[in-house]
């Protein structure tokens, strides 16, 4: 191997170590020793109680709900915007950034004043029996908002890369479109469909800004995890906002093992050496 | 691909599958992305001109815009410092645990907001390790500007890096190594050699880490107390005034926020015509075991 002759390894390394020790893993170990400090049972009388497990059941489900909905919706739009020339293409291609862009409280309170019984979408939703604002429902669709970036720009550039010739080759052979699809293109699709799917989902699950205002907050329906965090911390609870903190924690880092290990098969696959 | 030959058609090609599924995402869109942004626009100014302006020029909500900027002005410079040099030492050089570092950088991108406030909390506030020393030599870091730009920090940490680190990854060695070879100094080939060819991802990730620092709500919300006029940034005004039946003033502090997404969205396409974040790649898979001595 060659010598490196470039300076400047210590400076860089230096500043980088001292901030990711000092901004990224400092409170996260302070978080988890904290959450270790407590004794396991009561960790577990915590992180198990009925509060708790419901927070758990709606944040999960209105993330799986609205990652599904992505997942179809953010390939559909990925898919429109790759494969066809419309007008007003390039504008919608900006506009996907949105959620990314808008900070979470304005999504809230905008998402609130659509989907709330006298808003534009929630008045006609109303008049045929379905309420969203301040229901379960109301959360799925602040985190389909938040979330929708992700799916749409992880199966772009695959889209993009993908080779016309394979297809003609399905085609040559007489595939229909939809078999080509389903046997060509989905497989090839998949690993940055999962990858998007993954971050997508782990968003979801952290989301707080976008639905706290939309959500109804009530314990045991609509209170999603990361606002039982917040209520014990208003409640000076410290131990258990560090315990279910702990627990939210333990998810991001799996759904983080996941993701790395989906991307990693996503380019084994996918990238032609 | 030779153009003499019209193209045969493609997969999803059939003009009323096409028709239907452009109708079907252009709807969606309309009524998930574009509706959100018109009706901060129309409930902003359903009580007229006259309140509008009364909100923005409120003390308080004149505060809240300079708390925000103020914390942007910090929190993105040392952010963007940062991103350069974790690139340089990540790109320029091996050394063992680099994946780990970099999967440590990102990290922050899939924590809770929520989950990294109280993590702050457990460091500086009076529960934490260092609060009761802060408290005693009456230090604020908690409930003020300091814990504020440090809860930005975390949330933006890897904006500026993951944009840096592929390029450079991509661009190799060779042009550095022949600058200093020449006998340029390190400063001098990292501006005149590296920064070159680095500066629009790096603006790319300045831009997005901007947007970030300046709507942050959740992990801001927990480090900074809430105190109306003195610790409160826009996203945090704009939820007071929302649960003080304010909604008009709270739409109105809204739509800054919103003209700023904007303006980062219009950014974000102008350096991607720069070349800048073309890809969602995430740094991690880039930086592959091989490059390892």
């Amino acid at each position: 191997m060659r010598r490196n002759v470039l300076p400047g390894l210590n400076l860089s390394l230096g500043i980088t170590l001292f901030y990711v020790g000092l901004i990224v893993v400092l409170p996260l170990a302070a978080l988890i020793f904290k959450a270790s400090s407590l004794g396991f049972a009561e960790y577990w009388t915590i992180v198990s109680s009925p509060r708790s497990v419901a927070s758990y059941r709606v944040t999960a489900l209105a993330a799986l709900a609205a990652t599904i909905f992505n997942l179809f919706f953010g390939l559909a739009l990925a898919w429109v915007l790759t494969r066809y020339r419309f007008p007003g293409r390039r504008i919608i291609d900006a506009m996907v950034d949105l959620p990314f862009a808008l900070p979470t409280a304005v999504a809230g309170i905008s998402l609130t004043a659509l989907f709330s019984a006298n808003g534009w979408f929630g008045s006609v939703l109303s008049d045929i029996g379905i309420k969203v604002a301040y229901t379960p429902l109301g959360i799925m669709i602040a985190m389909c908002f938040t979330s929708l970036p992700f799916i749409v720009r992880t199966v772009q550039p695959v889209l993009e890369d993908l080779d016309p010739a394979l297809e003609e080759a399905a085609q040559s052979l007489g595939g229909s479109d939809w078999t080509i699809f389903r046997t060509v293109i989905l497989p090839l699709l998949a690993p940055a469909l999962l990858a998007g799917t993954s971050l997508s989902f782990a968003r979801s699950l952290g989301e707080f800004g976008a639905i706290i205002f939309i959500a109804g907050n009530q314990p045991m329906s609509t209170e999603i995890t990361a606002l039982l965090i917040f209520i014990r911390l208003e409640e000076y609870d410290y131990q258990a906002a560090a315990a279910i903190a702990s627990v939210l924690l333990l998810t991001a880092f799996a759904m983080l093992a996941v993701t790395n290990w989906l991307q990693a098969r996503a380019l084994r696959y996918t990238v032609k050496g | 691909m030779s153009t003499a030959r019209r193209k045969p058609p493609r997969v999803g090609d059939n003009p009323l599958f096409r028709r239907l599924l452009i109708g079907i995402v252009l709807l969606l869109g309309a009524l998930l992305i574009l509706a959100p942004l018109i009706v901060i626009g129309v409930e902003a100014f359903r009580q007229g001109w006259k309140v509008y302006v009364a909100t923005l020029a409120n003390a308080d909500t004149q505060h809240a815009i300079m708390l925000t900027v103020i914390t942007a002005l910090i929190a993105v410079p040392l952010n963007t410092i940062f991103g350069v040099a974790a690139a340089w030492a990540m790109t320029k050089f091996d050394f063992r645990g680099k994946r780990l570092l970099l999967i440590v950088t990102e990290i922050p991108f899939s924590v809770s907001p929520i989950v990294a406030g109280v993590a702050y909390l457990f460091v500086y506030g009076l529960q934490g390790i260092f609060g009761p020393m802060l408290d005693a030599y009456d230090v604020k870091i908690l409930f003020a500007l300091p814990g504020i730009v440090l809860a930005s920090m975390f949330v933006t940490a890897p904006f500026v890096a993951r944009e840096l680190i592929p390029l450079m990854q991509a661009q190799g060695r060779d042009l550095e190594e022949a600058a200093t070879s020449l006998g340029a100094s390190g400063w001098r080939t990292f501006f005149s050699v590296t920064l070159p060819n680095v500066k629009w991802a790096m603006l790319y990730g300045v831009v997005l880490c901007n947007a970030r620092v300046m709507g942050e709500f959740g992990a801001v919300s927990i480090v900074s107390g809430n105190i109306r006029g003195q610790t409160n940034t826009l996203p945090l005004h704009i939820e007071l005034l929302y649960h003080d039946y304010q909604a008009a003033g709270a739409f109105a502090s809204a739509s800054i926020l919103a003209v700023i997404a904007v303006f980062t969205i219009i950014a974000k396409v102008a350096l991607e015509g720069r070349g800048a974040g073309r890809r969602v790649k995430p740094a991690t898979i880039l930086v592959t075991p091989e490059t390892r001595p």
